[in-house]
């Protein structure tokens, strides 16, 4: 269609310029009038599956879901009333009647859009009492968790994984109340683990286990950096808590990885504070590394590297760095093997 | 595919013969939609789906293991698991409620005994399905022996059939 | 024997209620007695024995037709031992059997109905293309494809005012323009054969009886929208009419009326089956074209409509098989016949299964507007066994329960849809006095909770929810505000659930609170199952002064919850007794009766 018209719509009685391929939701969110959700992704397509998003639209007798609902010329659409706020309470309601009550050790309180809307609508009683799904936590790999008695079926995992990765490692498996996501007969996960599906989840179903306990959405800084864990160069938020890194995110809108993340990027982070991890220098006395200071070591480095470029030439040396150490580092690397050693022989398990 | 492949060795010892699946797949390759019809046709091939099937469906037809899973836990028709050698099939239609059905599924279920959650008896003589409509709904309430519909059924006449295959197999 | 007949030519009643009574076999006897006799082989060609689909009269099944020199008389009721006496009496001897002739009940039965598209249902065998032929069958698309253009037929079917015969009614001749309009030549006619309302089998009856109608008419369409390819989409449960509808299609190629140029007319058509895997939300359109696409049949939200973005993406119209199976009758008769039947808004009939507590239950076919009354009473001859009429249901687990005093509401679709039902697809299942409508309510909410596919939080939770409220009604443990609960929630279901079956999901139970409050009350305030079908809210006990110690329920009890004997009182154990009922019906003394649980308490 054309889609560089514009279409000229009202929200809640407000003239709105919409794009001729807009939902009634991406029309709404540009001019910030908000309008819940949770089935939608920003990055996947539209499900319609939860209903929380529902307004109503002059002219159509039922409510609709914004997130699926083009817009039309003179669309005339209001996102609030008592009758749309009360059918978003019910639904919230509902999930809720089957869902844990367990926010004070889940992972994602804080950041939870389900947890967000019972306090929007004030939910402190849930009138419906009945079955709960029991589903057993799998978690039998090293990063991710999935914990299905959380899942609410939006279906975000099964998009992301599909739409975006390409993998498609879960799917919907039966139906009704008994609906659930699952591998192929219903097995442990096979897959990239990427965990991209873990930042599409809008709720606690799946985690990330080296983040698990570590830290509290409000209680962490987050540092823009890039990770160099290869050449793409995606960026990403480093998640810090007391001085300590407990969880990588994606930038959400930025970089070229668009939001999303692999798998030494996502969970790649617990060697910062291994205890393997050598944090004081070591050289070699008589065939044996024993500790030494900084001052004795890089004294060690430094005679060295001056001796042998003194005989040997520039070239004759060449430096490795390593994806493990932070992208400054790699930058002051090259830096001193190009300018104070003069040489281009400088490379790295990621390439510079 | 090391989840598909571990269940399939633990279920199934034997080594089961494929070639009909890639003959299936291959009359399916270069038609849209074919998914459904070829787990149909697996099925009427095998009686039920067998997970090595899958993962050669799969293959062959260039689809997720986990959307074929999707899909045939969606429908009732198809089956994970050998059926029993009898099937029985109780309507629950809504005449058949109306004139009684209820009756007649728990005394079925009362005489013939399923382990928790499964619809095939431990020596798979039978498999009780309580279905939905299958429209002879002027002759409710029925029951369906292996293909065979019985319409009016009491409680006494269909305990009757079932014992029939009962006797049949003692002997 | 100078009196033997020069032709004759007998119809076995073969649909799926036929081959159940055993038609199959009487077919079979006929065949064997009619060769032994050497009729067969004498008249040849003038002495046949042909199946035709369903009749309409199901509860009289096998019904039979012996047509002797154009004499037609019509059996009920037969079997295969009664053939041999048929065949001599009747056949050879030239003197009806008078004890089996069709009843007054099976003149009542048709004398209230208008056939349309049954007409030819029942009366010609469905296997063979020239029986249709001879019925005027193909001259519909003939006229089509020679005289009129694609608009001109749909104006027809406008101006006849036909509409879905799915249960939504939407204006059939509009929603072909929707097609029609959409750019590009890759479209598609689907029509839907998946019957899943439990209680209905009107579209399984016309493919089963009369499948070169739906060709036809599935062919009149793709003209008129200009599709090239069909499906029918069809329940995997009804195997004879997928059988029929396959040879039908082989049969249609064969003779030009399928495939490339048909008649020379420049117009390609061809149809596929598709068959349906088990899932009732399949019915609705999204979830239909996803499934033909091989996926899980999950609706999506509309729009955009299938009219304009359908099947792989391109225009898709779907009917259902009573609407399609009606085109060839409006092209060959014209739209004003068919909109001076019915009524104002409603044209033409409309097909139901007439099930439940009826007489005469069956497949009738009656106009627009009749009252409900006149086919409970008139067509369906009353309640079996003299009992109270309590409600009727119609639209199926869409639908909802009206009551007596309603009974005068004509059948159209906004008259059903203002008391709190649907027309449907044409389930029509009548309640009797035994029957517990909080029971029903119960029964219809699992059937859609089981069905529902799980992918709109409405339908998944909040049908669970109140089909949890229901199941505790019914055990005896309702509450004060369950109904209130009950009513709130069906209304939030109804308005946000994303299709049509979650939409309409909680009307049976909404209509049986509006109608039968009482029963509901009864339930949760007194623990009273007034119809008595609640097992939770009733006992069995032997009345001692009539027992004669006979001993026959003991030994009949399937789990030996009575314990006595021969000259020993009977004693139900109540903690093993599984409320079956059987003890009941086998005591010749009557001395075993049912009584509520409140009132073993009180005593």
């Amino acid at each position: 269609m054309e889609a560089g018209r514009v279409f000229k719509i009202t929200i809640n009685g407000q003239a709105v310029e919409a794009r001729a391929d807009d939902t009634i939701l991406k029309a709404a969110q540009r001019e910030g009038i908000h309008i819940p959700t949770l089935c939608y992704h920003r990055q996947l397509s539209p499900y319609g599956g939860c209903r929380v998003c529902v307004v109503s639209v002059e002219g159509i007798p039922r409510l609709v879901a914004s997130c699926t609902m083009p817009v039309t010329d003179g669309m005339q659409v209001r996102t609030d009333s008592e009758q749309i706020r009360k059918i978003r309470s019910t639904v919230v309601e509902l999930i809720l009647s089957n869902h844990p009550k367990d926010c004070m050790v889940c992972e994602q309180s804080g950041r939870c859009e389900l947890q967000d809307l019972a306090y929007e609508f004030g939910l402190s009683h849930i009138r419906f009492k009945g079955e709960v799904s029991v589903h057993e936590i799998e978690n039998q790999n090293p990063v991710l968790e999935r914990d299905y008695n959380k899942c609410i079926l939006c279906g975000r995992c099964v998009r992301m994984c599909d739409e975006i990765q390409g993998v498609g490692a879960v799917d919907f498996s039966k139906r009704g109340f008994r609906a659930k996501i699952a591998t192929a007969y219903d097995g442990v996960l096979d897959c990239e683990f990427c965990g991209n599906c873990i930042g599409a989840c809008p709720v606690g179903a799946l985690t990330g286990k080296p983040s698990r306990f570590k830290g509290r959405p409000w209680e962490v800084r987050k540092v823009k950096t890039v990770c160099n864990y290869c050449g793409c160069g995606c960026s990403i938020m480093v998640n810090v808590k007391g001085g300590e890194v407990v969880r990588v995110t994606p930038v959400e809108d930025g970089g070229i990885n668009e939001g999303m993340l692999c798998v030494k990027g996502k969970f790649g982070f617990e060697y910062i504070n291994h205890e393997d991890r050598l944090k004081t220098p070591l050289v070699k006395k008589n065939g044996a590394f024993v500790e030494a200071s900084w001052d004795e070591a890089l004294d060690v480095v430094a005679a060295n590297l001056g001796r042998i470029k003194k005989k040997y030439g520039s070239d004759s040396i060449g430096g490795l760095c390593s994806a493990k150490c932070s992208s400054e580092d790699n930058y002051l690397f090259q830096k001193f093997m190009r300018t104070a050693i003069g040489t281009n022989s400088v490379d790295h398990c990621a390439r510079y | 595919m090391e989840t598909l492949e571990t269940t399939v060795t633990s279920h199934n010892q034997k080594e089961l013969d494929l070639s009909a699946v890639d003959e299936i797949v291959a009359r399916y390759r270069e038609e849209r939609g074919a998914l459904i019809p070829v787990l149909q046709e697996v099925q009427g091939h095998y009686g039920y789906i067998p997970p090595e099937a899958v993962s050669r469906v799969a293959e062959g037809l260039k689809i997720y293991p986990s959307k074929i899973y999707g899909v045939m836990t969606f429908y009732k028709q198809f089956y994970l698991k050998a059926k029993g050698k009898n099937r029985v099939m109780v309507c629950c239609g809504t005449a058949c409620h109306v004139k009684g059905s209820d009756r007649v599924t728990r005394r079925v279920l009362d005489e013939i005994k399923l382990p928790d959650g499964q619809d095939t008896t431990e020596d798979g003589l039978f498999t009780i399905e309580q279905v939905a409509c299958i429209g002879a709904c002027s002759i409710a309430p029925v029951v369906v022996v292996n293909e065979k519909v019985h319409g009016k059924m009491t409680q006494d006449k269909t305990m009757r059939e079932l014992r029939k295959i009962t006797e049949a197999a003692d002997e | 024997m100078n009196s033997r007949p020069k032709s004759i030519s007998i119809s076995v009643c073969m649909g799926t209620g036929g081959i159940a009574a055993g038609g199959a076999e009487v077919m079979e006897a006929f065949e064997e007695a009619l060769a032994h006799l050497g009729l067969a082989a004498e008249l040849r060609e003038k002495c046949t024995a042909h199946k035709v689909g369903c009749r309409g009269f199901c509860a009289r099944d096998v019904l039979v037709d012996v047509v002797l020199d154009g004499q037609r008389t019509t059996y009920e009721c037969v079997q295969a031992d009664m053939v041999p006496r048929l065949v001599e009496e009747h056949i050879v001897g030239g003197v009806p059997v008078e004890q089996w002739l069709a009843g007054p009940d099976y003149e009542a039965f048709h004398a209230g109905q208008t056939k349309v598209v049954l007409s030819d249902c029942g009366s010609i065998d469905p296997e063979e293309i020239d029986a249709y032929l001879a019925v005027d069958g193909y001259t519909a698309i003939q006229k089509v494809l020679g005289e009129m253009l694609p608009e001109e037929v749909i104006t027809k079917i406008k101006d006849s005012g036909l509409r879905g015969r799915g249960g939504a009614g939407f204006p059939t001749g509009l929603k072909w323009s929707f097609a029609a309009m959409a750019k590009g030549n890759e479209k598609y006619i689907i029509c839907n054969a998946d019957e899943g309302d439990p209680g209905a089998f009107m579209d399984r009856s016309i493919v089963e009886g009369n499948p070169h109608a739906l060709i036809e008419g599935m062919s009149i369409a793709g003209y008129a929208i200009g599709a090239n390819l069909g499906y029918v989409y069809i329940r995997a449960e009804y195997p004879l009419a997928v059988q029929r509808l396959a040879h039908a299609i082989e049969q249609a190629r064969a003779r030009e009326f399928l495939g490339k140029n048909i008649r020379n007319a420049g117009f390609d058509f061809d149809i596929q089956i598709k068959q349906g895997a088990g899932a009732f939300v399949c019915g609705e359109e999204t979830a239909l074209i996803a499934s033909i696409e091989g996926g899980r049949g999950m609706p999506r939200p509309k729009p955009p409509f299938p009219a304009h973005r359908g099947l792989w993406g391109k225009p898709t119209i779907i009917n259902n098989v009573e609407t399609l199976a009606n085109l060839p009758y409006i092209i060959r008769k014209g739209s004003e016949w068919f909109a001076s039947l019915g009524s104002e808004k409603s044209k033409g009939t409309k097909v139901f299964a007439l099930t439940g507590k009826v007489c005469n239950t069956g497949l009738i076919e009656v106009p627009m507007g009749i009252a409900l009354k006149e086919i409970i009473y008139g067509i369906g001859g009353g309640i079996e066994g003299g009992r109270q009429f309590k409600a009727v249901q119609t639209g199926g687990p869409s639908g909802g329960c009206i009551p007596a005093e309603l009974l005068d509401t004509p059948v159209d679709y906004e008259s059903l849809a203002q008391v709190g039902a649907i027309m449907g697809s044409g389930g029509m299942v009548v309640m009797d006095e035994d029957n517990c409508m909080v029971e029903m309510a119960r029964y219809f909410l699992h059937f859609t909770q089981e069905e529902s596919c799980g992918k709109c939080v409405p339908c998944r939770v909040g049908t669970k929810r109140m089909l949890e409220i229901l199941e505790r009604i019914v055990a005896g443990q309702g509450e004060a505000g369950d109904l209130e609960l009950l009513l709130d929630l069906g209304e939030d279901i109804k308005a946000a659930s994303l299709c049509g079956l979650g939409q309409t999901a909680p009307n049976p139970v909404i209509s049986t609170i509006r109608y039968f409050r009482d029963e509901y009350d009864a339930h949760i305030v007194h623990k009273r199952c007034p119809a008595g079908v609640c097992k939770a809210l009733f006992e069995y006990q032997v009345v001692e002064p009539l027992c004669k110690l006979c001993g026959l329920c003991v030994r009949k009890c399937p789990v030996g919850a009575i314990e006595g004997g021969k000259k020993k009182l009977a004693k139900i154990k109540d903690r093993k007794c599984v409320k079956c009922g059987i003890c009941i019906e086998v005591c010749p003394f009557d001395a075993i009766t049912q009584i509520d649980i409140h009132e073993t308490a009180e005593v």
